[in-house]
């Protein structure tokens, strides 16, 4: 029996959520979020525990998930996840040259994360902020036109 | 046109204008507070359905017919979900909205679910848009103390609950039976209609889809009536029996090689480039423009030559662009590569192809791994008869996938190949010398990790 990953609060918050949607599958989604925004990832027994929940095989929330691109499983993304925009109207003003300097700095690949774990680098497609392009969004705030030197800045204060 | 008035965006210029405050002294709620006084549902289906509106999310459908298309009498609940997913490249207009004034958007949805008699609402909204978040999900808490939610509304015997739903990075949620298998739970594989949604939607139950702008129009459509809803736009085509016309104001997105880059508001059928001089301050750094996008990528390309072309349902197709889309303009100059534009929409669509239908899995996969190879000084002239037959045959039209998404892959092929044959065959011929005229089979590139 592996250990509970699910803490009673993340039990809690996805219960409250049941009345809002006519079955508890429609609960997956905002299940998987709440467990990513408290562990930064959303292991396998995560997973199963979900499913206990909301009365689902495994297989059926792991069929959802794997279908998303948002949800790591094999360890927890950095403390600050970083998405840089490579859609068309970033590409028109810089966003592939943005990503390879924000990478090169860092010294990881797209989708990796610093040995120290302070930043996971992502590409992403259209953010849907084409009038600040290039745009990245960090955890929950856009960054807006980004300049070499603003891409350096912001690596170098990350916490 | 120069009399007009913008309303999608008046309130945003006030101080703190995504606040219920802001928006009830520049005269918020007042339109659902007289519908729920005087209107019945009907009475709104039929004002929407007068005055011409047309959804805002790409594909033009008129919006009060798709109401009437729920059935007549039924017995349990009917859902409404509001398609916040926008992710159409070079699309921004429904964030703007949701971060600068989201009770208008609130508004809206109140008096669409009342016509439609749903009772739940699910707001829909991509996982990207943390900001949207927030102030969409504070306008509902104060919509609730207000009363504007929850049971018996304004004391008008109308009750109506909206449940916030975050998506998790998927563009082919913004397909509405997309959207509605990811509200259930599920992958996002969308449904092959029929049962179109009104009659069997989410939960099994009829439901209604709508995007953000549509249902921030139905407010002022309520507010101001239809006939002012259609003082403004393009009138049907005498000559096509089938088109309805364009009416009403629009929220344009301009982005890439403009001065001034941003979201304006004008009637419909804006042409391209009063957009991008009057509105962008023109192409960047004094450069020529090359090409543009009408309506996000998925829509294709307009040469310079051709940007004539209005911003209405009716126009960008005769231009040989898929539609309006979202009126969603992407500028690109003269220093582009016309390869590395197809590039970055062959890559888009490959990543967002949802998987479920062979001919767009195995059709975008394919295009993307010939324009890398193309890129890698390996392509053959060839390569562009194969993207065209790709092109011509993923896709709702051909008649080969579920959904729209392959045609939105197809058009920029389509468009970029048939209108710049020419610098594409010379990038081949240049790049690649001794094999350009090749016809022979050759082994795909090893990964170039591009996708």
């Amino acid at each position: 029996m592996a250990e509970r990953i699910l803490t009673e609060e993340m039990e809690n918050a996805i219960r409250a959520l049941f009345p809002r949607y006519p079955t508890r599958q429609a609960v997956t989604l905002p299940a998987l979020h709440i467990v990513l925004e408290k562990l930064r990832y959303v292991p396998p027994q995560a997973v199963v525990e979900i499913a206990g929940l909301l009365e689902l095989a495994p297989s059926q929330v792991q069929d959802t998930l794997s279908f998303y691109g948002i949800f790591p499983q094999d360890k927890p993304h950095g403390r600050t996840r970083v998405w840089v925009c490579r859609s068309i109207s970033c590409a028109l003003r810089g966003s592939d040259e943005l990503l390879q300097q924000l990478c090169e700095s860092a010294g990881i690949s797209p989708g990796g994360t610093t040995g120290d774990g302070r930043v996971t680098i992502e590409i992403a497609e259209c953010l849907g902020a084409c009038e600040h392009a290039p745009c990245m969004l960090a955890n929950d705030e856009l960054h807006h036109c980004i300049t070499r030197e603003q891409g350096e800045a912001f690596l170098r204060g990350l916490k | 046109m120069a009399d007009f008035e913008p309303v999608l965006m008046a309130n945003m210029q006030r101080e703190d204008s995504h606040t219920l405050a802001a928006y009830e002294k520049a005269g918020g709620y007042a339109a659902l507070k007289r519908a729920l006084r005087e209107m019945q549902p009907k009475g709104v289906v039929d004002l929407v359905k007068r005055s011409g509106l047309r959804g805002r999310g790409g594909a033009g459908f008129p919006t009060g017919l798709k109401w009437t298309f729920l059935p007549q009498e039924t017995r349990g609940p009917v859902y409404f979900c509001l398609n916040a997913d926008e992710s159409e490249p070079g699309t921004f207009n429904n964030r703007v909205l949701m971060e600068q004034d989201p009770h208008q958007v609130l508004e809206g949805l109140i008096l669409s679910c009342f016509a439609t008699c749903a009772t739940t609402a699910y707001f829909y909204m991509r996982y990207e848009f943390p900001l949207a978040w927030r102030r969409v999900q504070a306008a509902i808490d104060e919509c609730y103390s207000a009363g504007y939610l929850g049971s018996n509304i304004l004391g008008s015997g109308y009750s109506l609950n909206v449940y916030l739903h975050r998506g998790a990075g998927a563009y082919i949620c913004g397909e509405e039976t997309g959207l509605i298998e990811s509200l259930e739970g599920k992958r996002a594989w969308p449904r092959i209609k029929p049962p179109f949604p009104a009659v069997e939607g989410a939960f099994r139950r009829p439901t209604v889809v709508n995007n953000v702008e549509t249902v921030a129009c139905v407010t002022h459509i309520v507010a101001r009536g239809a006939e002012w809803f259609r003082s403004m736009g393009v009138p049907p085509d005498p000559a096509d029996p089938r088109d309805p016309g364009s009416f009403g104001p629009k929220l344009y997105c301009l982005s890439g090689h403009v001065e001034r880059p941003g979201c304006y508001e004008a009637p419909m059928g804006l042409p391209v480039r009063e957009l991008i001089d009057r509105f962008g301050g023109g192409i960047w750094k004094g450069r020529r423009a090359k090409a543009a996008i009408p309506g996000g990528i998925s829509m294709g390309l307009l040469r310079a030559d051709e940007f004539d072309c209005r911003l209405d349902f009716a126009s960008p197709a005769r231009y040989g662009c898929l539609g309006l889309g979202t009126a969603a303009v992407v500028v690109l100059d003269e220093t582009v590569s016309m390869v590395d534009f197809l590039h970055n929409s062959c890559r888009f669509f490959a990543h967002e192809s949802c998987g479920q239908c062979t001919p767009c899995r195995e059709g975008t996969a394919w295009s993307l791994r010939m324009l890398d190879r193309i890129r890698a000084g390996r392509g053959r002239w060839k390569d562009l008869d194969l993207l065209l037959e790709i092109g011509d045959s993923i896709g709702i039209i051909p008649g080969s996938t579920i959904c729209g998404l392959s045609d939105g892959a197809a058009w920029p092929i389509k468009n970029a190949i048939r209108k710049f044959r020419a610098e594409f065959e010379d990038y081949i011929r240049q790049s690649n010398p001794q094999g350009y005229l090749e016809t022979a089979p050759v082994a795909a590139l090893d990964s170039t990790g591009s996708h």
